[in-house]
């Protein structure tokens, strides 16, 4: 085949909805596409451990703690599942690593935020998780087959993880009036970093037109951002919590939430690594990672002789 | 399949049996410095869940998978062959139980 026969031959499995596998023929731009996607969200998961651990040794109580540590390692668990799922396309673990560690690759700006109380977990799983899974949720029936489910298992995991942040606002915002001011104050602080997670607005994101054509996404940043800030806001009447924004209002014609506008400079300025944390999370993995090369070496080292031993044997 | 980096843990892949009586299924991929620590990182990557009573892992370098570029003439033997599908025969209405 040609390489104009193999483009068509792609764009016809594109077009049918049938999933590319890895060892498919795919234009370059597609792969490369897919291996930026894919390791910035792993990343992101990875990263993602780091705000909430701050607060596992001082979860109010044994059930908190508990399902904290469930959802810390299920952050983790997403993050090995995407990080093989890029590895499919062709790039090492160790490159992806290294990207992360030298700041090169980007990760969501989210978690360049500080966990400043216990009601920011609440927070964080009611909002947070809830905007990544309303991201998430379409990437289920991506192009891509390993990404695709990849992301089918990590969608079955995010649902107890916004429920039980929900479950830590409502139990806040039912409690003591110190309690409910605390909850009101994390959902102030993490309502607009929230919104900028589904990226900036359609008229700015260049990539959208080619990613949504290669079912790599399948609904614009804009559309993702105003159906979270819907659900969200009826839930907030739930908790009986302030809307951190004065402008959120119905509007019945458009039958959606107007809301007030996002603070795009501080959306770049974070993504340059300026944010309150940038510079903490990038440490914290770079020294877990290098405190952790001598168990790595080990753990090689303890393979190979034993698998010495065992062709001595025999 | 990404090429094998020196340093790197080598990449295993994981199948699952979900509950007895079913196939072993391919679940995914990960890395470990040996067979046991496969399977013991395979269960906590992906049995979290009760999602597993069995595991096999093999190194990834050991599969060897047929090019979906030869695809058509691969599978071209078994399309002309629709003799093998009891769809193909012709019988009257009153056999029962065939
Ligand atoms: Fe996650
Ligand atoms: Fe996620
Ligand atoms: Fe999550």
């Amino acid at each position: 085949m040609t390489v104009h026969s193999f483009q068509e031959h792609f764009d016809s499995l594109i077009d049918r909805e049938i999933a590319i596998e890895p060892k498919d023929w795919m234009p370059d731009n597609y792969r490369k596409t897919l291996i930026r996607q894919i390791s910035q969200h792993a990343h992101s998961e990875i990263i993602g451990m780091l705000p909430e651990g701050n607060w596992i040794t001082r979860a109010p109580s044994l059930r908190r703690k508990a399902v904290l540590l469930a959802k810390v390692q299920d952050e983790a668990g997403h993050g090995l599942y995407l990080y093989s799922a890029a590895e499919t396309l062709g790039i090492s673990r160790d490159e992806m690593y290294d990207q992360l560690h030298t700041g090169k690759a980007k990760y969501s700006s989210i978690f360049n935020y500080p966990t400043l109380t216990w009601a920011d977990i609440g927070a964080i799983g009611w909002l947070v998780d809830g905007a990544a899974i309303m991201n998430q949720v379409p990437l289920c029936r991506t192009s891509y087959g390993p990404y695709a489910r990849a992301m089918v298992r990590v969608c079955k995991e995010e649902s107890f993880h916004q429920r039980q942040g929900f479950e830590i606002m409502l139990t806040l915002s039912k409690g003591t009036e110190v309690q409910r001011k605390m909850a009101q104050d994390a959902f102030n602080r993490w309502w607009w970093p929230s919104l900028m997670m589904f990226g900036p607005p359609d008229a700015e994101s260049p990539h959208t037109e080619q990613s949504v054509r290669w079912r790599i996404k399948r609904f614009t940043n804009d559309e993702l951002r105003q159906k979270f800030v819907d659900v969200t806001t009826e839930q907030a009447k739930v908790l009986g919590l302030d809307m951190p924004d004065p402008e959120i209002k119905w509007n019945e014609e458009r039958g959606h939430y107007d809301f007030g506008k996002i603070n795009w400079d501080e959306f770049w300025n974070v993504v340059k690594g300026n944010g309150p944390c940038n510079k903490q999370r990038l440490e914290a993995r770079n020294k877990a990672w290098n405190e952790g090369q001598w168990v790595r070496d080990a753990a090689m080292a303890y393979a190979a002789k034993k698998k010495n031993k065992a062709a001595e044997a025999a | 399949m990404s090429q094998q980096n020196k340093n790197e843990w080598p990449l295993w892949e994981v199948f699952i049996r979900s509950k007895a009586g079913l196939d072993h299924k391919h679940a995914g991929s990960l890395h470990a410095a040996d067979a046991q620590m496969a399977i013991e990182n395979a269960r906590d990557v992906y049995t979290r869940r009760m999602e597993g009573v069995s595991i096999w892992v093999v190194e990834s370098k050991h599969i060897r998978a047929s090019d979906p570029g030869e695809a058509a003439s691969l599978y071209e033997p078994a399309t002309d062959k629709i003799y093998r599908h009891p769809t193909f025969y012709d019988l009257p209405d009153e056999v029962k139980y065939m």
